[in-house]
This record gives structure tokens, sequence and C-alpha cells, in this order.
């Protein structure tokens, strides 16, 4: 992990005030895996005063590509960067996702931009592995479609795909998966389905890389002590976190 | 070679330069290590370690304010005998006074926190913390106590040789009045200041957005008021002074000297620049070039009034 200042290529707004930010940034290009994220300095001053976490969203050579929506100050400075204008970015932090592994069948679950980190994943997994995609949102402008795969979609509202959660749908879509080994983010759902299962977990942070202990998450292995987001995680096998 | 002497002393102990990095913003030095050079820093303070490890606080522990944020660790450490078998092999690696920072539900365990502690030969120091917000025992009541921090001060200066520098709390009326204490029960320094208290909540759930409903309220919210504390201090108590409070730059550094300070802490920057010692040393060396200064440590209290 390092700092670089890495200058804003582009800025696509895929729909609805959800934005990708291609960046250039071949050090962690090159480095970054699936799953593991990035601590940036949204502006050149401190105000806000914190860096903001941000999953890698995919990587094309040597760019990579934040997604986010413009919810608060933060990303709204993010947004504002013009083309070739620097970001100050920390990074890659934490542990990523598990792409190897005695499995034939990916299933990819997420809702909202908790998809973020998906394009990459799915990417990676292509060349090795069956992929399918479940993503949910409250209504079609929030199902993120961007980079992904064999997708099936659900809305709370029934705006697109099947209404109701992603959980639900992925139940009613389960049984026509072969009972092979697959992952998917779903505590309750895997154990009972005896699946393997990573999940990638998020909380508020400070620094990102283990100092300020400001992201714990409840370990299910040892009661005594918290794991933290940050270091630890973001992904973990969902068996020992509890969610 | 550095052009300029930036070595300070606070009380009996050395240090190459006035820049410290605080407790609870360098974990155990090993994730700073890959950011800077830990043999170019004043000193490391260490997170507060307890006899027994302590789990924390639940989430949310950080919530980002104006120019701050509030933090409820809950000090969440890995308690003395982990520190000693895991923690000071990796800090003795490196040629940087590691200052311990000893934090305690009780006076006796304050003591023998430090008694098992002052036989490491890489602890030159130790930081006490009467004054964290966050905790329910051990915290506050002692920082907010002159008497308690009194005894505190006595009872570990009678368990270790080693310099003892009481960490203090800004949430009291008069700073000047702990610091006086520290000196007559034998402290060597005071560190001003602890985190301010502070809350914050959700407009819409109406609920604290911090679990532990208050925090500590760091960064550069809170540097007027460090200042403030440690100027008090240093025109009403002879007794060294390490300065901490939302520095986020090399200007923040001298000021905090001009008002007394003989070190100072660096916190809630090394969250959103680890680098950020490396940067402010050279420029201080500079800053001392231009100004004539062969010395760094004139500065201490040169404030004009």
């Amino acid at each position: 992990m390092f700092t670089v200042n890495a200058p804003v290529k582009e800025l696509i707004e895929l729909d609805h005030k959800i934005f990708l930010q291609k960046i250039y940034c071949p050090e962690i290009a090159s480095i970054v895996q699936p799953g593991q994220f990035l601590n940036v300095k949204v502006s050149n001053s401190y105000y806000p005063l914190l860096r903001r976490p941000f999953s890698v969203c995919d990587v094309e050579g040597d760019y990579i590509y934040l997604m986010f929506n413009i919810l608060g100050e933060g990303t709204k400075l993010l947004a504002a960067k013009k083309i070739n204008e620097p970001v100050d970015i920390l990074g890659p932090l934490g542990n990523g996702f598990t792409s190897e592994g005695d499995y034939n069948t990916a299933v990819i679950v997420g809702g909202g931009l908790g998809a973020a980190p998906f394009p990459f994943l799915i990417k990676r997994l292509t060349d090795k592995k069956e992929v399918m995609t479940f993503i949910g949102g409250r209504s079609i402008h929030d199902v993120i479609t961007y980079g992904m795969k064999n997708l099936f979609t659900s809305t709370d509202d029934g705006t697109t795909g099947f209404k109701g959660n992603v959980v639900a749908l992925l139940k009613h879509k389960i049984s026509e998966l072969k009972k092979s080994k697959i992952k998917i983010p779903l505590k309750e759902f895997s154990l009972e389905n005896d699946f393997d299962c990573e999940v990638s977990t998020e909380c508020a942070m400070a620094c990102g890389f283990g100092i300020c202990q400001g992201c714990p998450i409840e370990s299910t292995n040892h009661k005594d002590k918290y794991l933290l987001v940050c270091k630890d995680g973001p992904v973990f096998n969902i068996k020992d976190v509890e969610l | 070679m550095n052009k300029v002497d930036l070595s300070v002393s606070i009380g009996t102990l050395q240090l190459r330069n006035p820049i410290m990095l605080a407790s609870g913003t360098v974990g155990y030095g090993n994730e700073m290590a890959e950011f800077i050079d830990l043999n170019t820093i004043g000193a490391i303070v260490t997170k507060s370690l307890s006899l027994k490890p302590r789990k924390g606080n639940p989430p949310q522990r950080i919530v980002e304010t104006p120019a701050g944020m509030l933090n409820s660790i809950g000090l969440a450490n890995v308690g003395v005998e982990e520190f000693i078998k895991t923690k000071i092999p990796f800090l003795q690696k490196y040629d940087v006074p590691i200052v311990c920072n000893v934090a305690a539900s009780n006076i006796d365990e304050y003591a023998e926190c430090v008694n098992l502690l002052t036989d490491e030969n890489s602890i030159k120091a130790f930081e006490i913390n009467v004054s964290c917000p966050n905790v329910k025992e051990g915290g506050l009541q002692f920082g907010n106590d002159l008497a308690a921090v009194g005894k505190v001060t006595a009872k570990v200066r009678a368990a270790t040789k080693k310099p003892i520098i009481i960490k203090l709390s800004p949430n009291v009326s008069y700073i000047a009045d702990f610091a006086k204490v520290v000196k007559q029960e034998g402290g060597d320094a005071v560190s001003a200041i602890n985190t301010l208290v502070g809350t914050s909540f959700n407009i819409f759930t109406r609920k604290p957005k911090i679990f532990s409903v208050t925090g500590g309220l760091s960064g550069p919210a809170i540097k007027p008021v460090a200042l403030a504390k440690v100027l008090e201090i240093k025109r009403n108590v002879e007794i060294p002074i390490i300065g901490i409070g939302g520095i986020m730059n090399w200007q923040d550094v001298v000021e905090f000297m001009i008002a007394g300070a003989s070190a100072v802490q660096i916190g809630t920057l090394n969250f959103i620049n680890p680098s950020a010692a490396k940067e402010i040393l050279s420029s201080l060396e500079d800053f001392c070039i231009k100004q004539n200064l062969n010395k760094l440590s004139e500065l201490t209290g040169s404030f004009l009034i």
C-alpha cells in the first residue's frame, strides 16, 4: 500500500447519478485484487477531513474505475474533478475475494452500490468459472448492470426483473443450480445450504489500514476481539463474521 | 545530517526531533512503517495499553464532523502481555524511542502496567492516559479529579525510574491546576490535550451517530482549544509540555511550540496522510534556516504577549 496522485481521465454517468470515474493509476492497477479498496482524499484541503473508501470497480490496463453516487460533500467533490486533475489515493487496501478454488460456479449477489466491486471480480472469474450475478435495487434506476454477466435482477417495486429483494430472487433461482460449491454473499442462506461464501463488508473508517481501529466487525470465532473491516477484510468468509 | 538542531528534551527523555506520533493513531508501528521510516520520527506513542486485552466499543466508532472527527474506540488493545510478546520485537528493530501509553480501570492497575513494562529497554517513557472520554472506568473521572490525577502520578512514579508524562484532559476548567499536581507528584511532563467530548446526531432517526453516544473530538477543529491549554500550562507551571490537537502541517507545529510546547504529537493527520511527519520535519528545518534559528527548541514558549 502507498499513496499516489493519479489523474482523473473520465467521468461516466451510468444512470441516474451513478458514476464511474476512470483514473490513470498504473501503480495500483498492476497490483490491486478484486474486492480490495482505495481510500481517496476527495479535496486538496482538509475539508472534508477524512478520506473516503471506494471499492475498485474495474481495471483496464493502467486504468482503475471507481463507482459511486453523489450522496454527500465527498462524492460531490470527487465527481467535480476536472479531466487530468489528480486525486490523492491510498491503497490498495484490505483483502479481496478468492477467485481461485475448487468450485465451478460463482454466484454473485449484491444490492445497489454494493455491486461496485463486482465488474472487476467478474472479469477475473470469467475465464475460469461460470458466473451468475444477482443484483437488486429499490427500483430500476438502482440496479447496477455495468460489467455484470449472466445477470438476474430484482427490484422492490417491480420496475424491472423479479419483484422483491435479491435474496428472494436467489432462492427462487437456486433450485436451477447444480449442487456444486458456489459463492454467495448471504450468510443464512449459505449456511443452510452449506455453500462456501465470501462477503464484502463496509463500515465507517478513518485510516483504511488498521491504525484508527474505527471499523470493527464481530468475529464468529473470537468473541473477545473484533476483526477490522479495513485490514482483516473487507472481504471475509461469511462464516468468520457476524453480520 | 541536519543543518539545524531539531533535538528536544522532555524531562529526561531525549528526542532527535519534536515530532511524535500520538497514541491511537500509529497502532504499534507496523502499519505506519510502510509509509515512513520510523527512525526519522522523534518518538512513537503506542496505542493505550491496559493490563488485560480490551475488545473496545461496538461500531459505529468513527464519525466525521466539520474539521474534525469523533471517535469512540474504547481503548481496544492487545494487553500488556501480548504487547511484550508480539509488538515489542517489531519496534525493537527501529532506533526510535517508544513511549508507552498506559490506560487502566483503577489507580493500582496503572502502576501494575508500568511495573510490568518498565524493564523493556525500547520503552523510553510512559504516557499515562488519565483522560480518555470513551471508557466507563479509568477515563474521564480520573482526568477530571485533581486528587485522582495526583494519586495516579505518585503511584506510577513509584513504579518506574523512566520519564512519566501525564496526558491531560481538556474537559476541565483549569488545566494548569492538573499540570501543577503532576509536577508536585513527580511527573516529568504533561501531554496536552486529549480529545474533547463531542457528539453528533442523525437528524432523521434522531439517534446518536456514534454507538457510545459521545466520543472524543480530534482534528483541526480542536487546535485553538489545544493551543490555549498549552499556553495556560506554560504561563502557570514549569513543566515540559507535549502539544497535541489538530496539527495538520509544520506551521501548526511552530504555533504549538511558540505557545509553550517542547514537542508535539501528530494524531488524526496520520489517518489522512501517514507520511505527514516526514513532510513536516523537512519543512521545519527550512523554517529554522529562514528564521536564523540554530536550535528548534528556541521556539518553545517564545510567545510575545
